[in-house]
């Protein structure tokens, strides 16, 4: 009998399946001590355009499910990943992380709070308006559409969550970049899989950033990018690209976002109805 | 029988008179709370003439800074250090002035911009009015606009705006800004510089402090070294697409915020239930107000195949009554178009409309000699791969489609780079929330077209901008929300 | 009956009359378009010549009207020189189109008027309410073009149209055009009783189909009468039912205009939507009783350049 451990391919998430990379290319993750713990995909633009494609088709219906649905399921991520804490404070301690288990509470708590907006930052971000004429007026948000999420480079998955999550109950569908700990955003991405998350709403791509990025910001069926970042040659060189389609940008400092429903406004776009009132 | 004889169709003329306020000869910058005198003029005429109506200042590199340091100056001196309910009470007076003045304006708006006494008597200058009345009420209520933020003024706002609604845009620009505690410095457009710069009067008359407002007048060269000015903190403009992203590029990696309101190709969908002499009046609104001017307006039409022939019919026969001419004359329809330049363009995509094998109507009646002139135009047998159905004609130009089922006119009107508006038409309340949820733009307007309030945001998805305008959520446009 | 001499009569009396339409034949109207629309004529400008030509034509468009209890021989004699002759000393002026008297008077007025234009018309069909067997309203359009009537104006029964009971208005109209023989029949909605304009525009199409030579708003007895976008919604019927059927109804807004503006309002709204075709007494009228004296100051001042004294002008 033999004791060999089976150690786990760490591949993308793409259209709710995990291909590798089309690119054949990967990262080779080393532990704090310099161990080898496997290799990861380096995806690349093409895996990026093949991310996108699945986005647009699924963001249709996700923005359409009840605000219920959307906060059940998000409640459902958090659920899965509590049942799944120690493999993540294991995974996140053995790429080097030194607060594992704060890390793991912090993303779990940012799930339960982002899945309570669910029908909720409508109201408060929506207005009955006071036309001086026989109109009724009304404003509501909407989903932006498909989003390039660029998860904060120490790839915690506190971080990870923070910028998922606002993007994710809004109604968007969304490609998110990881960099850092990388291994456990796809370990994070099997939580997503078994959580009732609609296949393609959620991608994640493992790779590298200087190469990822401007791609994330060119594309024209992006309609918005988050970046967390402190590198302000990377932020203008993203605005730049962004003015082509004139993609929305949220800029955001590279480090795990503070919960907060205006995340959510930052993907909303606001739409005003009008309509005659008569008989 | 004469051609005014009422039964022939015509009308005597009826002028709006113009000899009970002055156009002076020049108007220098208001820079500062002063007019200040610049090296380079240009003029600025009458489209529906050729006449030259006056000599305005071009603002230069020079100028520009000038201006925005006045705007700092007044920034942290005065206007952000005075409470909101002081601030709120300069907008009231702001508006009641232009409540006062309001028929000199609009007629000034349409000798500088060709637009009909009509509209700029009963909506521009109205609702200019309107929004300095509805802004002056938030200066002092801002804390409860947001929750659970902390609300700060942003500084020093650059504004360019376009010469279809030169006051009403100024209006939508300056009351938000100054109510939320920022300086402004606002630049109309060239062709239609006067009523910004009879605002200014009116602000001085306000008493409003100095280089609260600053109003430098040029071409596309005074907006770029505004836009581009390193002591800017917020670039608001509106505009074509085209500038647009040439301003969004500029303010790339500067922190500058920036709001963006841009072009559209609004669809207008009528499906058979529709109220349809009430649709046909829509559609006509939708196209014709303001010379079809208008980022918002419903160029492409959306008819469904069964009332498709009658609809049409209907809109020709109402289009053989809209009266093209005098902008001046109280009942014209559709005025002048704005420029020499706006003209050959109009003209430019109806001859490729033509060419691509659309089938151009016009109504049977004349336009004058002199001046810019467009009649009223409508397109059949279009299809969506026409330029006169993808691109912005921002004249009196409908291109019409029909469609079969409410899937493919969704599909129709969503498939564009714009996003700004759009029109449903039916007497079913189901359908209609059904269609305005599918499109993809920032206004919709049921079974009503092209309505505008102060309190109602304004603005586009996709490529027709970002940001809102008007309404609670246009504050945010001029405010730090710190969460 | 024989024709009076001189009076300038309706080419052909149609009797053609059309199927019942459905609800669902009449298109619906959204009530702030329509509003709208109403009041976009209102910002039509008429002035000098313009202005002149279209208060001439609107006293010739005049039904002038009384319709009291207290309606007596000579009141309806008085009224009637003013139909004729309204601004004595200018033949240019009038005269109107015809006078409108309850039943009893018909006699009175049909003598008054010999030799001249001037109809004679008759409210019938148990005027203003309706409410009375078919039988006995139709035996009263009889008796009023027995008595020499050229036009009955007749009320629709505004309850059973509430009711549901469609059928019934259309059966009345087309048998009140029969008793009519070769006078006219104007149809009285009672708009300010249908209360919707998708009732008013339901109605309208249904008097048409029915047999009706004018469609009218109202009876000038109950609070709510004759206003621009109710108007206007009749006007789009005729133009859809002529476009449709070829043939051309009259339009009669009564009650409530009662300033030469408005009645400019309404001709510029009736040239808009029906075009020149429709400017005539014969397919346009005013039921009015004080609208003429207006008309007759602001012609006057347009020749005068002086606003009027009601001490000018008779009253009758």
């Amino acid at each position: 009998m033999s004791n060999l451990s089976i150690p786990k391919t760490y591949k993308l998430f793409i259209g709710g399946k995990f291909p590798r990379t089309e690119s054949g290319r990967i990262l080779e993750i080393r532990g704090a001590k310099g161990a080898f713990l496997a290799n990861a995909s380096r995806a690349s633009r093409k895996d990026f355009r093949n991310a996108v494609v699945v986005s647009r088709k699924a963001a249709g219906a996700w923005a359409k499910s009840t605000a219920y649905l959307k906060g059940q399921i998000l409640y459902r991520i958090a659920e899965v990943l509590a049942g799944r804490s120690s493999q993540f404070e294991a995974e996140l301690t053995a790429q080097g992380s030194s607060n594992a288990e704060a890390d793991v509470a912090g993303a779990i708590a940012l799930l339960v709070h982002y899945a309570g907006w669910s029908d909720k930052y409508q109201a408060l971000f929506s207005s009955v308006n006071p036309v001086a004429s026989p109109h009724f007026n009304f404003s509501v948000p909407e989903p932006t559409g498909v989003v390039s999420t660029v998860a904060p480079a120490d790839g915690s998955l506190t971080g990870l969550v923070s910028v998922m999550a606002p993007v994710l109950v809004g109604g968007n569908s969304q490609v998110i970049l990881t960099s850092g700990k990388i291994l456990s955003a796809i370990s994070f991405a099997e939580v997503l899989a078994t959580s009732d998350v609609p296949a393609g709403v959620v991608n994640i791509l493992t790779g590298m950033r200087d190469e990822l990025v401007p791609e994330f910001a060119k594309h024209m069926d992006v309609n918005a990018l988050l970046l967390c970042s402190d590198d302000d040659a990377e932020k203008k060189a993203v605005e730049l690209e962004a003015a082509e389609n004139l993609k929305r940008v949220s800029l955001q400092a590279d480090k795990a976002l503070s919960p907060s429903p205006y995340h959510i406004l930052d993907f909303q776009e606001i739409k005003t109805t009008w309509h005659p009132v008569g008989v | 029988m004469s051609a005014n004889d009422f039964l022939s169709g015509g009308f005597a003329p009826a002028p709006e008179s113009a000899d009970h306020f002055e156009i002076k000869k020049s108007y220098d910058l208001f820079i500062g709370g002063k007019w200040v005198k610049t090296a380079k003029r240009f003029e600025t005429t009458n489209p529906a003439t050729g006449e030259v109506l006056s000599e305005v200042g071009l603002a230069g590199k020079k100028e520009v800074n000038q201006a925005v340091k006045a705007a700092r100056r007044a920034y942290d001196g005065v206007w952000s250090k005075m409470s909101g309910a002081e601030r709120g009470k300069y907008l009231f007076r702001i508006a009641r002035l232009l409540q006062e003045r309001a028929r000199e304006f609009a007629v000034v708006e349409t000798m500088d911009g060709g637009k009909p006494i009509r509209e700029s008597r009963d909506v521009d200058v109205p609702l200019a009015a309107a929004h300095f009345f509805y802004h002056a009420g938030w200066a002092d209520k801002l804390a409860y606009a947001f929750p659970g933020c902390e609300v700060a003024p942003i500084g020093v706002v650059g504004q360019v705006i376009p010469w279809n609604f030169p006051l009403l845009m100024a209006a939508w620009k300056i009351a938000p800004a100054l109510a939320c505690g920022n300086t402004v410095v606002l630049k109309p457009a060239e062709t239609t510089p006067l009523t910004a710069l009879k605002l200014a009067e009116l602000f001085e008359d306000a008493g409003l402090p100095a280089g609260v407002v600053n109003i430098i007048t040029g071409a596309g060269e005074t907006g770029q070294a505004l836009v581009e000015h390193p002591d800017v903190d917020k670039v608001a403009f509106t505009g074509s697409t085209a500038v647009g992203k040439t301003i969004r590029r500029a303010v790339a990696g500067t922190g500058k915020r920036f709001t963006l309101e841009l072009g559209g190709k609004a669809a207008n969908i009528v499906f058979e239930d529709a109220p349809i002499n009430e649709a046909v009046e829509g559609i006509v609104n939708g196209i014709f107000f303001n010379q079809g001017h208008v980022c918002c307006a419903g160029s492409r039409l959306f008819v469904q195949e069964s009332v498709a022939d009658k609809v049409i019919k209907k809109l020709q026969k109402r289009m053989e009554l809209l009266v093209v001419g005098n902008p001046l004359d109280k009942n014209t329809d559709i005025g002048a178009i704005n420029s020499a330049e706006q003209l050959a363009r109009i003209k430019a995509l109806v001859k490729i409309g033509q060419e691509e094998g659309a089938c151009m109507w016009q109504p049977s009646g004349g336009v004058p000699r002199k001046g810019n002139w467009f009649k009223p135009t409508l397109f059949t047998e279009c299809a969506q791969s026409q330029r006169i159905v993808q691109e912005e004609i921002f004249g009196p130009v409908l291109a019409i489609q029909t469609f079969r089922t409410p899937q493919e006119a969704i599909a129709k009107a969503n498939n564009t780079q714009y996003g700004l508006s759009g029109g449903v038409w039916t007497d079913k309340g189901s359908k209609i929330f059904k269609v305005t949820t599918a499109l993809k733009a920032g206004v919709v307007w049921a079974n009503t077209f092209n309505k505008f309030d102060p309190t109602s945001p304004f603005g586009g998805y996709k490529e027709s901008g970002i940001g809102r305008e008007g309404g609670l959520h246009g504050l945010s446009a001029y405010c730090q929300l710190i969460h | 009956m024989l024709l009076k001499e001189g009076a300038i009569r309706f080419p052909v009396v149609s009797n053609e009359v059309f199927p019942f339409p459905t609800r669902r034949d009449s298109p619906v109207i959204d009530q702030v378009g329509v509003e709208e629309r109403a009041q976009r004529f209102c910002a039509r400008s008429l002035k000098k010549e313009t202005k002149v030509t279209a208060l001439k034509l609107a006293v010739t468009m005049l039904d002038v009207t009384t319709l009291e209890g207290a309606d007596s021989v000579g009141k309806v004699r008085q009224m009637c020189q003013k139909a004729m002759r309204p601004l004595p000393g200018d033949p240019s002026v009038g005269p109107a189109a015809a006078v409108c008297v309850y039943p009893r008077m018909v006699g009175t007025a049909v003598k008054a008027v010999q030799g001249s234009p001037v109809q004679v018309a008759a409210v019938a069909t148990q005027f203003p309410s309706g409410q009375m067997r078919l039988k006995e309203r139709l035996d009263e359009v009889r008796y009023a073009v027995g008595e020499g009537a050229d036009e009955i104006d007749m009320v629709i029964s505004r309850g059973q149209f509430l009711q549901g009971e469609y059928r019934a208005i259309y059966d009345e109209v087309a048998a009140c055009k029969e008793a009519c023989g070769k006078a006219h029949l104007k149809v009285i909605l009672e708009t300010g009783e249908l209360t919707t304009y998708d009732n008013v525009r339901y109605a309208s199409d249904m008097a048409m189909a029915a047999g009706a030579d004018f469609i009218k708003t109202s009876t000038g007895k109950v609070p709510i009468a004759a206003t621009l976008p109710v108007t206007l919604v009749m006007l789009q019927a005729i133009e859809d039912f002529y476009e449709r059927t070829g043939r051309m109804v009259g339009m009669k807004p009564a009650g409530g205009i009662s300033n030469a503006k408005l009645a400019l309002q309404y001709l510029v709204m009736v040239r808009e939507v029906l075009g020149a075709k429709w400017l005539t007494n014969q397919w346009f009228r005013f039921g009015a009783s004080s609208l003429t004296n207006d008309l007759l100051m602001q012609i006057r001042k347009q020749e005068t350049g002086r606003y009027q004294s009601g001490d000018y002008f008779t009253q009758d």
